[in-house]
């Protein structure tokens, strides 16, 4: 058997493993199963690519143990973040993976320059090479700075930012880099060609700012999982130029997840891909704040309690506000408290409360409330009217009746949380201030809302204490 | 968007690039099936676990260090082609390591009931069954 044949055969089993381990993440009680398949798949893919460069004879071994061990040093850390920072990870690391790509796309393309390799530049290979480096550098850029908004880094905006001609001016300079790839594509090895191959690159390091800085918060779950897709897509244009199907396979696998993922977004926000990529939600927003003032029905955390002990059954909605107070320890316990005197507890889901897919669900994960009682919005709103109470602790948008009513509403037609439907609704808000999207909700005017002001997790942690007092056994 | 143009241009012409045995149109092909793979395995993924989801996609994005690895490991190539391709190991290792293990971190905390199958204190009757949120039970 030749070295290649086996090197090939390892990356079968090791593309087999990929899709396993993807297959096993259907199920929370297989998905650990599915994350030692994805590492069993990795050695392989690592173990094969160097025996297939130890017989074909490589160098700069020592060099190659020391960039990995440095990467795992890197990595190891950032495996330890806390959970609320797992937005900022996840961002960061699309950047290093579209780093990844941009580089060795880059090392290929001077390469092949360098050895007037007029072969290995068919244009097939060029086009490629250009994809891979347009994705690659634009997701490291945008990842970057999607990363600098959510661990809001104080040179970073956090709100939209828009400006006039935006749009045009970024198609403007999306054309200019389509006309380099295409020169490119033509006279690879022109002397200029070298140049023009660096202006993709900067005008790919320029798009993934521009694609990014008009996304608010509300946008993020959709922006992480379009460049979790272009991190992907832009290792399949690697496995193109270097006529490698593992890389094709799994980076196919990668670009698919954030595909769905994109999807599922959009359509829980009912926008469509092209809007939250050129329709920055802010210039929406502008107009819909302000307004006459309607008042607030406040309440004392003390009658909250009396309430919620008597219901039998508490919906609780959790929303990014949530998250930014660390408060899901403190949900736990009230969570608990009220199990004990036999009320029913559920958590309804949004697919886009947080700041990325999922969001929620790892936080009450880490709180240990049990994932059977982490309900998707599609079948908790059935519920919503025998509810007694729901319990809105820093979610807004997700849970605002305009989404249904109010045709004027930037969010009109979004999917929400039937939380308005529910006997009593206690809403535990930061401030008196309109919410991320600068909308009133009008569910905290409705005669049966009251509101609870206050940073979440000290109001939670509030409403424990009064739970745990009155039993009194 | 990109490969669907590559592929549209190139669909008829270019036979044998000259590279090695390059073969696009199979390279093609194994694209094409394996999003439609990755499209449906994906879409089973279960909604509660669509962040630990995405740090495994991460882990396996960092297949880049194959490409990485070829790059480094090149007899006679300029200094700087073998730095590019140590800096991408490094990006690549970087979400080896933090993406595999963060994914195992979060998907340990995800549990059917508290503490395990022993204590769930005195059976507790499980109510509304019907909330077990699209989860496949296996």
């Amino acid at each position: 058997m030749s070295a290649d044949t086996l090197v090939q055969l390892l990356y079968l089993v090791s593309t087999a493993l990929f899709i396993m381990s993807l297959r096993w993440m259907s199920d929370p009680e297989t998905a650990r199963k599915g994350v030692f398949s994805g590492v069993a798949a990795m050695t392989l893919a690592v173990v094969g690519t160097l025996a297939g460069v130890i017989a074909t004879g490589g160098t700069h071994y020592w060099w190659i143990l020391g960039a990995f061990a440095a990467g795992a040093a890197v990595g190891y850390p950032l495996a330890q973040v806390p959970l609320t920072a797992v937005p900022q990870r996840t961002a960061l690391s699309h950047a290093f993976g579209g780093l990844a790509a941009g580089l060795v796309g880059t090392a290929k393309y001077f390469l092949y320059f360098g050895q007037h390799n007029e072969a290995a530049l068919s244009p097939f290979i060029v086009i490629a090479l250009v994809a891979e480096i347009l994705l690659g550098f634009l997701t490291f850029t945008g990842s970057i700075l999607a990363a600098g908004k959510l661990q809001e880094v104080k040179w970073i905006p956090q709100r939209p930012v828009t400006y006039p001609l935006q749009n045009v001016s970024n198609l403007a300079l999306f054309a200019l880099a389509l006309a380099l790839g295409v020169a490119l594509v033509l006279h690879p090895l022109a002397p200029w060609a070298p140049w023009a191959f660096g202006g993709i690159i900067l005008l790919s390091l320029a798009f993934g700012v521009l694609l990014v800085i008009p996304i608010g918060g509300a946008d993020m779950p959709t922006v992480i999982s379009i460049l979790n897709a272009y991190a992907g897509l832009s290792a399949v244009a690697m496995g193109f130029v270097l006529n490698n199907k593992l890389l094709i396979t799994a980076g196919a696998l990668d670009g698919s997840s954030g595909l769905i993922l994109s999807i599922i977004m959009c359509k829980a926000m009912n926008r469509s891909f092209f809007n939250v990529l050129f329709g920055a939600f802010g210039q929406a927003q502008a107009k819909a704040a302000g307004g006459e003032e309607k008042a607030y029905k406040e309440d004392t955390i003390e009658s909250a309690a009396q309430v919620m002990e008597q219901a039998s059954l508490v919906v609780i909605v959790p929303g990014y506000g949530m998250a930014v107070a660390q408060a899901q320890h403190k949900v736990r316990e009230v969570y608990d408290l009220l199990k004990k005197r036999g009320v029913t507890v559920k958590f309804a889901i949004h697919p886009v409360a947080g700041r990325m897919p999922g969001h929620m669900n790892v936080l009450l994960a880490e709180a240990e409330i049990p994932y059977t009682d982490l309900v998707e919005m599609d079948e908790i709103n059935g519920d919503l009217p025998q509810a007694d109470v729901a319990l809105i602790i820093g979610a807004n948008d997700v849970v605002n009746p305009a989404a249904r009513s109010d045709k004027t509403s930037p969010i009109y037609g979004m999917p929400i949380i039937d939380a308005d439907k529910a006997k009593t609704i206690y809403a535990i808000k930061r401030s008196k201030a309109p919410g991320f999207a600068g909308i009133d909700n009008e569910l905290y005017f409705l005669d049966k809302t009251f509101m609870l002001f206050g940073d979440a997790k000290s109001v939670v942690g509030e409403l424990a204490r009064k739970l745990a007092g009155e039993g009194g056994h | 968007m990109i490969i669907l143009m590559a592929l549209s241009e190139n669909a008829a012409p270019v036979a044998g690039g000259g590279h090695g045995e390059l073969d696009f149109m199979g390279a093609l092909f194994v694209f094409m099936l394996a999003t439609f793979i990755g499209v449906m395995v994906i879409q089973r993924v279960s909604r509660l676990l669509h962040t630990p989801l995405m740090s495994l996609t991460n882990a396996i994005s960092a297949i880049a260090v194959v490409g990485a690895l070829i790059v480094s490991a090149g007899k006679d190539y300029p200094g700087y082609i073998t730095a590019l391709g140590l800096i991408a190991i490094f990006c690549s290792t970087t979400n080896i390591v933090s993406g595999f293990l963060i994914t195992d971190r979060m998907l340990k905390m995800f549990k059917k009931r508290e503490g395990g199958s022993i204590s769930a204190s005195k059976g507790e009757p499980e109510h509304a069954s019907r909330a077990i949120g699209g989860v496949a039970k296996s």
